[in-house]
């Protein structure tokens, strides 16, 4: 199969091939070359703790989102029993976006697992590449004045090197997805620290600003919905006899 | 012949499959430069799908080269542009 080669797989050889032909002892650069190895594991390692990491703190948020998520269901609940159709709007407003936040973070929750599962499988085989990489390098070590030797260090090296420039890609990728995702934490946090989640009996004064926001970022259509459903099962909204109160407008 | 998907470790496969694979390719090629998204993730599985049916895992303690490394396998388009352009996965 003359001339086949990847453009990756190029890459890696033309810089593989030049660190050999610089070398003026081969059994120093075959010495180096697994020392360099054995230093990319470690840094898997710590990638892979990397990913662990952003993931716990995505699954805490999620757990709080939950518990928010309850906590305003049942006040909405208890607001439309006393009539409060405005607050039990708002607590459903707050419901609504919990929940979407809720959803995205479960599903880079996912995105992470297979990440981290992925990075561990690589892990593992370049574990096993490295260590047939230095029972070679010995052997060659050895027979260098043969005349194969140096081809098949070339061999070794480059299926090691191919191995690590993957790892290499793979980690990089990781570390990008661990960074949005770490962006993405952030922003609910930020949404958490202005309140967005906060039950209506912290509301106090100064949250028209928040209120408005919400009512704009929640879909009207989801919270009519619900208000209907609850209003239903509360048996309070027969139809004949609209909601009490003053919070009548429609959003 | 051995095969790469990055990210996932190499393949053996029958060398009858690079012309296969090189096709593929090169059509892949024609859809990234189309902006044809749908063109290119149906090409796409079919490159990977010769892989998983024709290919068999090389043991984790063998240290071969290979002769083709295609992408991970969830490449985004975006990704795709840098990727598939030029001559290919596989130069002739």
């Amino acid at each position: 199969m003359p001339g086949l080669a990847g453009r990756m797989s190029t890459v890696v050889k033309a810089k593989i091939s030049r660190m050999l032909d610089r070398a003026e002892d081969p059994g120093e650069t075959l010495d180096y070359g697994y020392q360099k190895q054995v230093e990319l594991l470690q840094n898997v390692k710590k990638g892979i703790a990397d990913v662990v990491t952003s993931k716990k703190r995505l699954q805490m948020q999620t757990q709080k989102l939950e518990q928010q998520v309850v906590k305003l269901d049942t006040q909405a609940r208890q607001a439309l029993s006393q009539g409060r159709e405005d607050l039990a709007r708002m607590a459903l407003e707050r419901k609504t976006l919990a929940q979407t936040e809720m959803q995205s973070l479960d599903q880079q929750v996912k995105e992470l697992e297979q990440q981290q599962e992925q990075l561990t499988a690589n892990e593992q085989r370049l574990r096993q590449k490295i260590e047939q990489f230095r029972t070679k390098k010995e052997v060659i070590k050895a027979q260098y004045s043969a005349a194969e030797a140096q081809v098949r260090i070339s061999e070794a090296a480059n299926g090691v090197g191919e191995e690590m420039a993957d790892l290499g890609l793979a980690m990089q990728r990781a570390e990008d997805k661990t960074e949005t995702m770490r962006a993405r934490a952030s922003a609910v946090e930020e949404l958490e620290k202005a309140g967005a989640f906060d039950d209506i009996t912290a509301l106090g004064s100064g949250q028209d600003d928040i209120d408005r926001q919400l009512s704009e970022l929640t879909s009207g259509v989801q919270v009519d919905d619900e208000l209907t459903k609850m209003k239903a099962e509360l048996g309070s909204g027969g139809g004949d006899s609209p909601a009490l109160g003053q919070g009548e407008e429609k959003a | 012949m051995i095969v790469r998907i990055s990210g996932e470790g190499q393949f053996k496969l029958p060398d009858e499959d690079a012309e296969r694979l090189n096709e593929l390719d090169n059509r892949a090629v024609a859809a990234v430069e189309q902006g044809d998204e749908t063109g290119f993730r149906e090409l796409w599985s079919q490159m990977l799908e010769i892989v998983a049916s024709d290919g068999n895992a090389v043991p984790d303690d063998e240290l071969v080269e290979s002769d083709v490394i295609l992408p991970p396998r969830d490449i985004a388009f975006h990704e795709a542009k840098d990727e598939f352009n030029g001559d290919g996965l596989i130069p002739d």
